[in-house]
């Protein structure tokens, strides 16, 4: 199968987050991402889970959902034979990619100006919470700081209820994607050139550059907008609203006054929706709250998925508020390929989501499951790095491959 | 000068499309914005606006979106304007679209049609629900997006109980995963053709996108049959603190490590050493009692105070920053994350920079949106040139 980043090859110093999700969706594409971890530190997100640390190493779904079509090779970076062997793998690589805490790699040796010496074309991703410069480069961050600095916060949730960190990951996962445009950016940059780059990526910049539009109201006017939960500043009805299941809830925005008749004709044109005040967009704003309520009389006898299909087939944008269940069965999603089960030697058969892209010459694919710690130490440390099997005993023996 | 050596055509309106256009126009890439005749893209009418007065050249969020990019007034339905639709489309290497899955086949300017005309395009198409599937003809705002991604259900995180409703998430992120996803595959598939590959057809759907974002959250389905929802309930990871004079700030509570650092920044309380705040599952079990105690010593102290004495005893605390908060704050200012354009009409204002910077490449400096229409002729100038 034709890949797009076939001959790509990826060595990834990433851990806990954002890193491995941006190298997880570079194997998608078809590049071959090697990861160099240890048990002497393993990846926190194998080591912990939930409510504390785990007895097994391979036994993580999050990180799971997160290395699927990795290699994984086992190198202690503490050790100085190790660096010289991620070092020489580095050599024969396109990209590296790190987001420890700033000043890490520079420690062990391995940062980009000394990389850069083995493999002059290389492109270096370094992802962290502030960036790698400025007053707050040591300062840690996790998700929920991404978030709060990066703005997204305090424009989260009910106008009258406190900010919202949102959910536990989304600013990670954002920060991994913005890596993956940055690699693609460098290698094109790299096919036209010859030239490599360093890129130092700030998790809360990636996560407020996602809202630069809601920050030009600041650079016109001087004023921060606010959250403002299911509403906008214009559309009514634009809302969720209550269905007949357990936590059922649909979306439902109207933008025009045609997609007002369409919701009209799907509720079975009752009279109150002849009032004058519902009459133009303006009016259906004005009195959104009773409105609101209207509708919500109508949808409390409906089943959310029930409700979206009535909506839709009168032109109306609708869609239930999805839980999990519902979308790793969803026949559009299933249809779509956006979810596929993948077998894991601990874990077992379990269903994933895709890359959520359609190439119609190079698809994406899921070219594995997850690795376990150093399942590619053969590959990487015979093949790669041509040491002979007396080598690599002693290295292990060491536990400077562990 | 480097640049993306890339023309791009972009018939696109509002956010997804016209986002991925821009990291591409950003990065250097010549993007020529369709525009119908007269209105133009519907951003141009949203805001905001300098004092809430209308004015679609003014528009914050067209001109957040459209930096670097000519504009083209052309009504792809009339037989001139799709005339010269294919004559840019022939000389291009990629077309951004976002019409409804069919359309422009209907006007003959389908991916097949174009295919046979440039064998070398990438066409990234961007819709709510993408090409294929039952819902592909579905209508989605940005309101409706978030909920069918999943994200929605999930939101307001730690709400007390499922009576709130979920919600949506901030500004039209979802819109933008949904053009930061168009923009990587259109740069792959370019990355894969010049490398000796073929023009392709990119098909982005954006709840998609979105649902790829928070996989982390959704596999808990997998892992235990039972649904995660947004009360976030049994699990000990952060907590939002109100500071004195009412700001907010968020401190991580994932880790003993995490509550240490935080513990000796409040001043070593002896509660915070004793049973049962002294371990990860005291603390869980006692998350109520413990978030209003950090919230009493959060109210002695203001947000600036609090997320330094965290973060210099190693812990991970950060403020809860509005817009003004975030043009203040000097870590951006001093990394380049503001960049001043002057635009004809807005005059010159700061805007948030594009957040990942290569640094082996000269760029030209950050040219504002167009005005609408404002380099027909001297497009339609060069298509003109080319065909002679």
């Amino acid at each position: 199968m034709k890949s797009a980043l076939q001959g790509i090859r990826v060595v990834d110093f990433g851990h806990v987050m954002a890193g491995p999700w941006c190298t997880m969706q570079l194997a998608s594409l078809g590049a071959e991402v090697i990861k160099i971890e240890t048990r002497a530190r393993p990846d926190e997100q194998r080591a912990q889970h939930g409510k504390g640390a785990v007895g097994s190493l391979e036994g993580n779904s999050n990180f799971f959902e997160i290395n699927l079509g990795k290699k994984s090779v086992s190198l202690n970076l503490t050790t100085e034979e190790g660096k010289a062997l991620a070092k020489k793998l580095v050599a024969t690589a396109d990209i590296v990619l790190e987001n420890m805490r700033p000043g890490v790699m520079t420690k062990l040796g391995l940062d980009y100006p000394e990389l850069v010496k083995v493999k002059p074309d290389l492109i270096m991703l370094s992802l962290s919470g502030f960036g790698a410069t400025g007053p707050l480069r040591r300062y840690a961050a996790y998700n929920p700081c991404f978030t709060s600095v990066g703005g997204t916060s305090h424009l989260t949730g009910y106008a009258e209820k406190k900010p919202n960190t949102m959910t536990n990951s989304g600013g990670d996962a954002r920060a991994g994607t913005a890596a993956v445009f940055a690699a693609l950016v460098a290698l094109k940059f790299r096919q036209e050139t010859g030239k490599g780059q360093f890129i130092d990526s700030s998790s809360c910049e990636v996560i407020n550059s996602m809202i630069g539009d809601q920050m030009m109201d600041y650079a016109l006017n001087r004023r921060s907008p606010k959250r403002h939960g299911n509403t906008d500043a214009v559309m009514a009805p634009h809302n969720v609203y209550r269905c007949a299941g357990a936590d059922e809830w649909v979306s439902i925005a109207v933008g025009n006054d045609a997609e007002w008749a369409g919701l009209v004709r799907a509720m079975g044109d009752p009279a109150w929706a002849d009032e004058p005040a519902f009459a133009t967009a303006e009016g259906r704003k004005a009195n959104e709250a009773r409105l609101d309520a209207l509708i919500g009389e109508w949808t409390a006898e409906k089943g959310y998925v029930e409700a979206m299909h009535r909506l839709q087939a009168e032109g109306v944008a609708a869609t239930p508020s999805f839980k999990a269940s519902d979308l790793f069965s969803d026949p559009h999603v299933v249809a779509r390929g956006q979810v596929q089960a993948v077998d894991h030697p601990v874990l077992g058969r379990r269903k994933t989501i895709t890359a959520p892209y359609r190439l119609s010459e190079t698809p994406t694919a899921i070219r594995g499951t997850a690795p376990q710690l150093g399942q590619d130490n053969d590959y990487v440390l015979r093949e790669l790095l041509g040491l002979s099997q007396d080598e690599i005993d002693k290295l292990v023996q060491a536990e400077v491959v562990y | 000068m480097d640049a993306l050596k890339a023309r791009v055509i972009e018939l696109a309106d509002f956010v997804a499309g016209p986002y991925c256009g821009k990291l591409l126009a950003d990065f250097g890439a010549d993007v020529i914005k369709i525009e119908r005749p007269g209105r133009g893209d519907d951003a141009r009418y949203i805001g905001p606006f300098k004092d809430d007065t209308p004015n679609p050249e003014a528009s914050g969020t067209f001109l957040y979106l459209n930096t670097n990019k000519r504009s083209v007034e052309l009504d792809i339905e009339t037989d001139e304007g799709r005339a010269a639709f294919l004559q840019l489309v022939r000389t291009a290497d990629v077309l951004i679209e976002d019409k409804m899955p069919g359309e422009l086949a209907k006007l003959g300017l389908g991916y097949e049609d174009l295919r046979a005309i440039n064998p070398n395009l990438v066409v990234t198409s961007i819709t709510p629900f993408g090409q294929i599937g039952p819902y592909s003809s579905y209508k989605a705002y940005h309101l409706n997006l978030y909920h069918a991604s999943g994200q929605g259900y999930l939101l307001p995180m730690w709400a007390i109980n499922l009576d709130v409703p979920p919600c949506q998430g901030p500004g039209y992120l979802g819109l933008f995963d949904g053009g930061m996803a168009g923009a990587t595959a259109t740069l792959a598939a370019l990355f894969w053709r010049d490398a000796g590959g073929t023009g392709q057809h990119v098909d982005v759907s954006i709840q998609h996108a979105m649902m790829t974002l928070e996989r982390s959250q959704l596999r808990r389905f997998i892992d235990d049959g039972v649904d995660p929802n947004r009360t976030g309930k049994g699990r000990l990871l952060e907590s939002l603190v109100e500071c004195a004079g009412g700001e907010f700030a968020v401190v991580i509570l994932s880790s003993q490590q995490q509550w240490e650092g935080l513990w000796r920044a409040m001043g070593k309380p002896e509660w915070g050493a004793q049973p049962p705040f002294d371990t990860q599952k005291g603390r869980a079990d006692n998350y109520a009692e413990l978030r209003v105690r950090l919230n009493d010593w959060a109210k002695t102290i203001s947000q600036d105070e609090l997320f330094h004495r965290i973060q210099r005893e190693g812990s991970a605390a950060a403020p809860i920053l509005t817009a003004e908060g975030v043009f203040a704050l000097e870590q951006f200012r001093g990394r380049g994350h503001f960049v001043t354009i002057d635009h004809p009409v807005a005059g010159p204002l700061e805007y948030i920079a594009q957040p990942t910077r290569p640094s082996n490449v000269d760029l030209e400096p950050k040219r504002p949106a167009p005005l609408l229409g404002q380099h027909t002729q001297e497009v339609l100038a060069e298509l003109a040139e080319k065909g002679n």
